[in-house]
């Protein structure tokens, strides 16, 4: 059984302009010990799904259908005070600008300390040690000073790093990665990666990795999930989805991609148009309005998520062998072009 | 999207002006030995120095007429004061920028006004470069006000021309920004930089903000724009997939220094400044053979050091995976390692020795 | 930060004399009562005008009489004497601070009081009714005139002509040397009087700062911790709120420690206020500067203090 079991999520929130329809029917699972990579642009719904499984989603505007199974217990109908006991314990989370997530007036061994007595009693000197201990862990040079330090006073890599200690210290089953990288250097996001990855390794950890980057989903993720106006346009192992794309926005995403083997003389495709509003999502195949290969039918009824091949499932109402006809010339034609 | 060709806007030489001397021949931007030191100080009353952030410390470069120079490296390398440096919105503290065969460099504001309507900014966050209280119309038309190009008539005619030309409704000119989104706010900062018809364009990160997809059309957009007005671009990105796209030639900066400058095709087959290698390796891709390529890599340690006290002789040296004692001595000069690929190391990575002896 | 500190006193030094030279200036040259005249009482001939002006040396030019003020200040820390009553302005101010003290500090504990648990809240439910009405009272409490509220409260609650016999009156304050419980109902109308204002505007200001800190990023983190709710608006949301409301608190105590004058008016209360209100009246330059200093000593001082404080409170902050 999987670790973790989404079941057909739904997400609402009421505002002032309309009905945001966040997540709109969306089924994932991760397996103990692996990595699921969502990717996604802004407005695909990604994040909040992660928001949702931590149930920080839990806000008066919002409406949520659906099951989130941690090891066969739904979260989603979890009382609050139960809720709280898995959040950080067994589903940790991190986000995205380390600067602006870590309280900027208490210190690090302090949050660290928090971070753990939330869950755990013990005493605030054992709480120290191990902080220490995580701080160790995750690269931190002269981690007993960084403990008295401030989060202003670190670089944007060391705060991440912090982060992801902060995240892993009471050893979670599940950690999810919202955008870590987005807001690091390049050579930065690389050190954060492969670090994630070797803690991945010692502790066993599963990894919910979001990101709008194809490259880092590339390099880490078993599994893929692409998502698009709240849905999920193909999920699938990563060798799948990224060498043998089956739908019309992957094939987008990974065209508009100036990638390190493309040639310089010829321009993008880029997808036409723009990620569509939640509120007023379009009927049928969501994507519809941007897709050059649409039919009279993709407005009409929204694709189903079928498989294809083994664990691999595609929402599309295009013919299989045409679609995995285009999407061996788009792969192809991204890496012979030099 | 823009759809099929124009013919040329054709009130373009009527209303934007011809701006200082032509002189064809000359690289239309040459920078030497450009400087920016920040003091940093101290003191009750009056600031006493007590360092200085080397934000830029001598970068040489030549941009001709129509081409594009990448600049690329990570936060506090020194590109975006490059960029300020360039367009006069601070003055070097040493060496020359020379615009179109004028130095500039210490010009006043005076004298720069007129050279306003030919260098033009375009800046990375869509959000925060347009002025919300005020109409897109507006936000487009205000170089031509300030200029004083054109009466109001001719001006809004320009502002609906130059929309279209971004791939917008014209009609749209009295909407606020907050009713575009990102890439179409973008769109409409290209639109202010180009109305009146510069010659030279400094893009800071201008598609970092922006969704993948929409990115691709930005920089499609980018490229047709220069061929169709003749624009020469600075473009500065931290994605050296990006620069690699857009542009002829690529600098890498590292702490205030051009580490390699090379012919854009050339980069990524021949890097030859390690610095350039550890970017190569960290940028994240997709394409299978390139991953299978790097799974040996090795990742670069440690944070950028800071540009207050930057690293004695050479500034990587103390992240290099290759560094010896004369590193860390010594200050490697850009010299030219063949086809104008220039690289600043005393180990480079092909091996070669440079085609000029180095002066210590 | 001691270099800053030297800094900041030495140029609030130099504030306190601009200041005292400025109200000197402004005595002599705007209209108002001649103090000789008003010393010498009903029955003045103009002779002893003439001589009371020499005694107090209002003969001599302006420069020179703002001169000899100045050295006595700076040198003997001596403020001069009222024109009024030859008293030492000095004394006068100092019998008068620990009224005052007592005054200021007890609207602030009322205040804050107030003002924290209701800006709290309010702000962990925006719009609701509850906000709404709290909010809407704030705005009634600060725009109604201390002096209102004042007259008001005697009206409705004091033990001589109040509706309902429950506290002492106005004129009524005994120092708590005295009897500290009848000093403790003597200052509770005007405290309340005094902190209502601040109150509101203070819930307010927590209440908005509180809102715009639950929207932060670290926020997220520390529900993501697993956290109580309770403890990420209070050791999270408020820690972050608060500072800036402490630094305001500091500058505001420091502007009433110089004299609340509309509340010791209307209560009777023998402070600083009512003193420097008094000697305006009676055209007493002496008391004038003596408590004008004395206010712009406390604002300076604050304005120092709060200004370190925050080094304090928010680690980004350095000098």
């Amino acid at each position: 059984m999987a670790l973790l079991e989404i079941q057909d999520l739904h997400v609402r929130f009421a505002t002032r302009d309309g009905v945001v329809h966040a997540v709109d029917g969306v089924s994932l699972s991760v397996d103990r010990g692996r990595t699921l990579g969502i990717v996604g642009e802004s407005g695909s719904g990604k994040s909040v799904t992660a928001l949702t499984v931590m149930g920080l989603t839990r806000l008066p505007n919002a409406t949520i259908e659906g099951h989130v199974l941690l090891d066969g217990v739904d979260l989603l109908g979890l009382p609050d005070d139960e809720l709280q006991k898995v959040r950080g314990r067994r589903v940790a989370m991190i986000f995205q600008d380390p600067l602006s997530s870590l309280h900027p007036l208490y210190k690090i061994g302090w949050q660290l300390g928090e971070a753990i007595q939330a869950h755990e009693h013990v005493s605030d000197k054992a709480a120290r040690a191990r902080a220490l201990a995580a701080l160790t862990e995750v690269g931190i040079p002269s981690p007993a000073e960084r403990l008295s330090s401030y989060p202003h006073e670190l670089s944007g890599g060391m705060r991440q790093r912090v982060m992801i200690a902060m995240a892993l210290v009471l050893d979670p089953e599940i950690l999810i990665a919202d955008e870590p990288t987005t807001a690091l250097d390049v050579t930065v996001q690389a050190q954060i990666l492969d670090l994630v990855r070797a803690l991945q390794a010692d502790h066993g950890t599963a990894v919910v990795l979001i990101t709008h980057d194809l490259g880092v989903i590339a390099e880490t993720a078993d599994e893929v999930a692409v998502m698009y106006a709240g849905r999920i346009a193909e999920l699938g192992p990563l060798g799948a989805v990224i060498d043998r794309p089956e739908h019309p926005y992957t094939w987008g995403l990974l065209q508009s991609l100036p990638g390190a083997e493309t040639s310089r003389s010829e321009p993008l495709h880029p997808i036409d148009g723009a990620p569509p509003s939640l509120i007023s999502v379009p009927t049928g195949c969501a994507f519809h309005p941007r897709c050059p290969y649409v039919l009279p039918v993709c407005p009409a009824k929204q694709p189903a998520l079928l498989e294809t091949t083994a664990c691999h499932t595609v929402a599309c109402h295009l013919p299989t062998a045409l679609r995995r006809e285009i999407g061996a010339e788009v792969r192809a034609s991204r890496e012979t072009r030099i | 999207m823009r759809t099929g060709t124009q013919a040329a806007p054709p009130s373009v030489s009527g209303i934007a002006g011809n701006g200082a001397e032509r002189r064809p021949g000359v690289p239309l931007l040459a920078v030497q030995d450009l400087e920016k030191l920040f003091p940093l100080t101290r003191g009750v009353f009056l600031g006493r120095e007590r360092g200085h952030v080397h934000a830029v410390d001598g970068v040489s470069f030549e941009i001709p007429r129509g081409g594009t120079l990448g600049l690329v490296g990570e936060s506090g390398c020194g590109k975006s004061t490059v960029a300020r440096l360039v367009t006069r919105l601070l003055e070097p503290t040493g060496g020359r920028v020379v615009y179109d065969g004028n130095d500039i460099t210490h010009w006043k504001t005076r004298a720069l006004r007129p050279l306003r309507r030919e260098i033009q900014l375009v800046f990375q966050d869509p959000y925060s470069s347009l002025n919300p209280r005020r109409t897109v119309g507006a936000i487009v038309a205000e170089p031509l006000r300030l200029q004083h190009l054109g009466t109001r008539t001719e001006r809004r005619a320009r502002v609906r021309e130059m929309l279209a030309v971004v791939g917008l409704n014209p009609e749209h000119y009295n909407r606020y920004p907050h009713e575009f989104s990102g890439g179409q706010r973008q769109r409409i900062g290209i639109a202010r930089a180009l109305v009146t018809t510069p010659k030279l364009v400094v893009a800071d990160e201008p598609v970092s903000a922006l969704d993948v997809s929409i990115q691709a059309q930005i920089l499609n957009m980018l490229a047709e724009l220069q061929v169709e007005f003749g624009l020469t671009y600075l473009f500065i990105a931290h994605d050296l997939n990006v620069v690699r796209h857009v542009s002829d030639r690529i600098a890498v900066m590292y702490l205030g220094k051009i580490v390699e400058l090379s012919p854009a095709d050339e980069l990524h087959v021949r890097p030859i400044h390690p610095y350039t290698e550890a970017l190569l390796y960290a940028v994240p891709t997709v394409e299978t053979s390139a991953r299978e390529r790097l799974r040996g890599r090795v990742v670069l340690r440690g944070d950028p050091p800071s540009p207050v006290a930057p690293p004695s002789g050479c500034r990587f040296h103390t992240r290099c995976r290759y560094a010896t004692e004369i590193c860390s001595a010594v200050e490697p000069p850009l010299v030219d390692h063949g086809g104008g690929h220039l690289a600043a190391c005393h180990h480079p990575l092909d091996g070669r020795t440079p085609v000029q002896a180095t002066a210590t | 930060m001691l270099r800053y500190i030297v800094g900041r006193i030495l140029w609030g030094a130099f504030l306190l004399v601009v200041v005292s030279a400025l109200t000197f200036l402004i005595f002599t040259v705007f209209p108002s009562a001649d103090p000789a005249a008003l010393r010498a009482g009903r029955q003045a001939t103009p002779e002893l005008i003439a001589q009371i002006r020499h005694t107090l040396g209002l003969d001599r030019p302006v420069y020179v009489q703002y001169w000899i003020f100045l050295k006595g200040l700076v040198l003997h820390f001596d403020l001069g004497y009222s024109y009024q009553n030859s008293v030492s302005v000095k004394s006068q101010i100092f019998t008068r601070l620990p009224v005052t003290l007592s005054l200021t500090a007890g609207a602030f504990v009322i205040w804050m009081l107030a003002a924290i648990p209701i800006g709290v809240i309010s702000a962990i439910r925006p719009r609701s009714l509850l906000d709404r009405a709290t909010m809407g009272a704030a705005l009634v409490a600060i725009s109604a005139p201390v002096y209102f509220l004042g007259l008001i409260a005697l009206f409705l609650f004091s033990n001589d002509i109040g509706v309902v016999h429950l506290l002492p009156g106005a004129g009524t304050y005994a120092p708590i040397s005295v009897s500290p419980w009848h000093w403790f109902t003597s200052l509770l109308m005007p405290w309340c009087v005094l902190a209502a204002a601040f109150a509101a505007f203070y819930a307010r200001m927590v209440r908005g700062n509180l809102i715009d800190t639950l929207g932060e990023d670290y926020i997220r983190t520390a529900r993501a911790k697993g956290l109580s709710e309770r403890r990420v608006v209070m050791r999270h949301g408020l820690r972050a709120a608060l500072t800036p409301v402490v630094t305001m608190a500091g500058l505001d105590i420091g502007i009433l420690l110089g004299g609340a004058i509309l509340t010791e008016t209307v209560f009777n209360i023998p402070g600083i206020g009512r003193y420097a209100y008094d000697s305006i009246i009676n055209s007493d330059l002496p008391a004038i500067e003596g408590t004008v200093l004395f206010g712009a000593f406390f604002i300076i001082t604050a304005n120092i203090f709060v200004d370190i404080l925050y080094a304090f409170l928010d680690p980004r902050v350095r000098y």
